[in-house]
């Protein structure tokens, strides 16, 4: 245990603190006579500030990751790196979306919830140790369930925020359950010791923990059948707590859940001896961890299939973009699951090497995917957001001519919707391909490529639903013409983020590059 | 030279998207310059390009560490169809000159749209065709819901599900053939040798075979091409005819049967007198033929009469293809450019000269209107333009029908017979609506008679009179001196059979 090494991985987390608590300071103790936008503008800037020091303190570390008894606690590791700047990042883009809204009195309250949340979030993207993992997941939810009650004058939000906290509870249980078992069977807390300590193939203790690790992980994701709290929430939370949710929440958690997979399923370890004795480890190690990926590729499944199709009958956007992101969850648990089985001989320790190599794209495809997901997702609401403001309601009808009405706003919903959609060249196309040709390159067997082909099928009946909202915008006729202010602020981070996701889907090396050079 | 034909699009409908609105003037003539800029572009490249094989001419890195490259390249039969773009952009803004609801708009979306089928044809990596396909599907959705007619915005539905079911099935070959070819690269001429098992060629080449018919309006998938024609803005359906059918065509041709030859080998068994996947395509292609026709026949709009004769001229494309002989291949990519510039023109006066001046399509209510006489000019550009949809000598049409039954008769006489009927019932249709909606002596009602006599219909303008020459004439010179394009078809095709079928 090195406390210089605790201090130097955790200071993102404490700027992030840190920014909370002066936000409140500044807000409650300097702020309290002065108007709402002064308020909400300095509250907002300062937890911009706060995420940019964050920022600058992750590019502060150096490689060396928090030890306990030997054992990894809070690693520096490559999806860490890259899931917290996005979780930073995206983050400051909610925040500065915040500028223009008026849906609560205590924005000092709003920001700082939203800072600690993400600092829980920043936690779980590191952590290899179950209790930490718990631990900041907690400070994730709550804070998330406290956001989603923030409009104390919509009752609707109340009803989300109740409905969100009891899944929310119940889900936690689930997992803390399941964690338990995985101690029981290996006596340890921490995700490499479980990896080698579970002795033997075929433990039904350990099929029941992986049942209960799934529902827990998988309400955080909004995947089915744990998705039933998404509609809701993404619907009566205030528009900022909705795209924190969407966005923010959901790069934590997929990077968790490729943090838990990864540790418990090393690829990359170095085995030495001869051939049989690595054949026989090798097929115990899939053996073991295979039930997990199959539960969690039907998961996948079950969240496109209903995601897709359930999307199709909504007519509240904001409900039509949690079913979305339901079926975006599919995609994206289709690259955490598939890995290769093992099949064959091994005659050289070079087998495990190589195996290394796909599973890694993987990874990076299924991180490529959620930060340009939650970017795209973060943009929507922005503009769900606005049109709201002006028409008082998220329902489709409200988006009749908008094009007429704010031009530029109707251009970045028309690029970000097609790119949610994945037509090229947006960003939403390059992962989706780059995330399905990742898993045919891990395993191109049927059953991966059945799952790629339903995917696939899947975007097909989505360009549907996110057409239906672009036709209002763009093609029936207004039924009310008068024009769509927004706050500059909010127009030019929304064109920013359209910036991003056209440039992105034509130069997406530009992003993997830099999520490449984070593994070396 | 031929890749500004894309840049210039684009940069086109960028500059025309954000021009400040109320300017129609202003955007008509700053979208005919660049839809002229690429016709001189396609040309210029097309001279250049007589005599050579494969040029590539842009090669960068795009996504380096999936090996995918912004590759493009022209052989003489991309060369061709850029060429039939080019006339098919000019063509139909000269007959969209009278848009007058969100000009900029239009103009924006149409040129996207161009830009992406001359990105299709240019592109010789998978991946990167694959992304001008999809970028040429968005705006045809807008430009039919926008600006069309008829039941616009389930038409207009209904063509992108279609598209993109049709495009779900290529992206499913691609990243198939991508995991399956091991070479870590989508350029073609990388997937062409990567010598697939025969066993996945078996099953990848009908799906991304069918994926691209779609869009080639092969029957049974072709419902989406008379209701998305008649839908459409006059350019639109003379872009959705003209080139953007061909997009499908071409796929099948470039992608399907260049990169999966092996997918048409016999099956070793045979199963209702099919025995391989060549038999059935070249079957429903003859059906198509015949069903098109005949339900061309039985249509009382008269632009359904022209949108299902597309579907039956696509057959005769998809036949040829199917011949898998240098005459027959080379008929189907004549074929691609001799409908490209007749069904344009069609739809043009359909759509354009008759509809805009009449406001009916019905050819009942065309029969008592005399347009021969009050659109003179129309009628006769109607004559010659049926003459070349019916395949007569000394139009293009007839060049290419020729080959392609040619080629058909030496693989399977019956195929020809088929299709023969498929020609006799084509001139009846042709005859008909010509007929009907010119020559028609029915006695006007009362009503009518009034109307014609108090308000004379709106003389033809000078953009379509040069619309009409040009498409005509390319027709014509297409039909008297085959020999400008063939000889650059014909060592493109060679080279194809001989690096991919066989």
């Amino acid at each position: 245990m090195n406390y210089a090494d605790l201090f130097r991985v955790t200071l993102p987390e404490t700027a992030l603190e840190i920014a909370a608590l002066m936000v409140l300071v500044v807000d409650l103790g300097f702020l309290r006579k002065a108007a709402l936008k002064v308020r909400v503008a300095v509250a907002a800037l300062l937890g911009v500030a706060g995420c940019g020091a964050a920022l600058w303190t992750v590019g502060l570390q150096n490689g060396n990751s928090f030890f306990v008894d030997g054992w990894e606690v809070l690693v520096v590791s490559p999806v860490a790196l890259t899931a917290q700047v996005g979780i930073l990042v995206l983050t400051a883009l909610t925040l500065l979306l915040l500028i223009d809204e008026n849906f609560t009195h205590h924005v000092g309250e709003f920001v700082a919830v939203v800072l600690m949340a993400a600092a829980g979030g920043l936690l779980i993207v590191a952590a290899q140790d179950l209790l930490v993992i718990f631990i900041g997941l907690e400070l994730l939810s709550l804070g998330l369930y406290i956001l989603t009650a923030f409009a104390k004058s919509s009752g609707k939000s109340a009803e989300a925020a109740m409905k969100y906290y009891l899944f929310g509870g119940m889900s936690a249980a689930f997992l803390l359950f399941g964690f338990s078992y995985l101690y029981g069977v290996s006596g340890s807390t921490n995700l490499a010791e479980i990896e080698q300590s579970i002795p033997l193939v075929g433990m039904p203790l350990l099929y029941v923990a992986w049942v209960l690790i799934v529902a827990g992980l998988g309400f955080k994701v909004a995947a089915v059948p744990f998705h039933l709290w998404a509609p809701d929430t993404y619907e009566g939370a205030p528009a900022p707590a909705a795209a924190f949710i969407a966005s923010v929440s959901k790069v934590a958690s997929f990077a968790l859940l490729l943090n838990i997979c990864n540790g418990l399923f090393q690829p990359g370890r170095d085995w030495n001896g001869p051939p049989q004795l690595i054949n026989e480890i090798l097929r115990n190690e899939f053996g073991r961890w295979q039930p997990l990926l199959i539960i969690l590729i039907v998961v996948a499944a079950a969240s496109m299939v209903v995601g897709n199709l359930a999307a199709l009958a909504q007519v509240s956007v904001r409900r039509l973009l949690a079913y979305s992101a339901i079926a975006h969850a599919g995609y994206i648990l289709l690259g955490v699951a598939v890995r290769r089985p093992y099949a064959g001989q091994v005659d050289t320790i070079h087998f495990v090497l190589d195996s290394f190599g796909p599973a890694l794209r993987s990874a990076n495809a299924v991180l490529f995917y959620i930060l340009t997901y939650g970017l795209t997702t973060i943009g929507a609401f922005g503009v769900v957001a606005v049109v709201e403001r002006a028409t008082g309601s998220d329902r489709l009808d409200s988006f009749l001519g908008l094009h007429k009405r704010n031009p530029v706003l109707a251009a970045v919903l028309l690029v970000l919707f097609l790119s949610l959609a994945g037509i090229p060249p947006l960003v939403g196309f390059y992962a989706k391909f780059n995330l399905f040709a990742a898993v045919l390159g891990v395993s191109a067997g049927p059953v991966p490529f059945a799952l790629v082909a339903l995917a696939v099928a899947l975007s097909v009946v989505s360009l549907y639903y996110y057409l239906q909202v672009l036709k209002r915008a763009y093609v029936m006729p207004a039924v009310d013409e008068s024009p769509i202010k927004a706050h500059p602020v909010t127009m030019a981070v929304l064109v920013a983020i359209a910036t991003a996701v056209v440039v992105l889907g034509c130069f997406p090396a530009l992003l993997q590059n830099w999520i490449e050079s984070c593994y070396r | 030279m031929l890749a500004w034909t894309i840049y210039l699009s684009f940069a086109g409908a960028i500059v025309l998207a954000i021009l400040p609105k109320g300017k129609p003037a202003l955007a008509r003539w700053l979208a005919l310059s660049v839809a002229v800029a690429g016709l001189a572009f396609a040309i210029a490249g097309f001279i250049a390009g007589v005599g050579q094989g494969l040029t590539v001419f842009v090669d960068l890195p795009w996504m380096p560490s999936m090996g995918i490259h912004f590759l493009l390249a022209a052989d003489g039969i991309s060369r061709v169809l850029v060429l039939l773009t080019g006339l098919a952009a000019v063509a139909g803004v000269l007959f969209s000159w009278n848009i007058e609801l969100r000009t900029n708009e239009f103009f924006a979306f149409f040129l996207a749209l161009i830009g992406g089928v001359y990105g299709v044809f240019l592109s010789f990596d998978l991946l990167l065709l694959f992304v001008f396909y999809e970028i040429a599907i968005v705006p045809k959705y807008f430009l039919i819901a926008i600006w069309g007619s008829t039941r616009r915005e389930y038409a207009a539905m209904k063509l992108a599900i279609y598209s993109f079911a049709g495009s779900a099935m290529v992206l499913i070959g691609l990243l198939a053939a991508y995991a399956n070819s091991g070479s870590h690269s989508t350029s073609l001429i990388e997937l062409g040798h990567a010598g697939f098992p025969v066993g996945f060629q078996m099953w990848c080449f009908p799906l991304v075979f069918t994926g691209f018919a779609i869009l080639a309006g092969m029957w049974p998938f072709h419902t989406w091409a008379p209701t998305g024609h008649v839908a459409a803005p006059t350019a639109a359906s003379m872009l959705l005819a003209g080139v953007v059918m061909k997009l499908g065509a071409y796929g099948c041709l470039r992608v399907g049967i260049a990169l999966f030859p092996r997918g048409l080998d016999p099956w070793g068994f045979s199963f209702i007198g099919f025995g391989s996947w060549r038999d059935v395509f070249a079957v429903l292609a003859v059906v198509g033929i015949v069903y098109g026709a005949l339900v061309a026949l039985a249509q009382t709009d008269f632009k359904f009469v022209i949108g299902y004769s597309s579907v039956s001229h696509m057959g005769f494309v998809l036949l040829g293809l199917m011949t898998l002989n240098q005459i027959g291949m080379t008929g189907a990519v004549l074929q691609m450019f001799s409908h490209g510039i007749i069904a344009g023109l069609l739809f043009a006066i359909v759509g354009r000269i008759v509809y805009d001046r009449t406001h009916t399509r019905q050819l009942a209510e065309l029969e008592t209107m005399h347009l021969s006489r009050r659109l003179p000019f129309a009628a006769w550009a109607f004559v010659i333009a049926g003459m070349a949809s019916m395949g007569l000598p000394g139009f293009s049409g007839f060049v290419a029908e020729l080959q392609v039954l040619v080629g058909a008769w030496k693989v399977n006489p019956w195929w020809v017979l088929a299709a023969g009927i498929g020609i006799v019932v084509g001139v009846a249709y042709t005859w008909r609506a010509l007929q009907k909606a010119f020559f028609g002596d029915a006695p006007a009602s009362p009503h009518m008679l009034e109307q014609e006599q108090g308000h004379p219909l709106a003389a033809i303008t000078w953009p379509e009179v040069t619309g009409v020459v040009l498409l005509a004439g390319a027709s014509l010179a297409v039909g008297l001196y085959p020999r400008i394009l063939l000889d650059t078809i014909e060592p493109a095709v060679k080279a194809l059979l001989a690096g991919g079928v066989q």
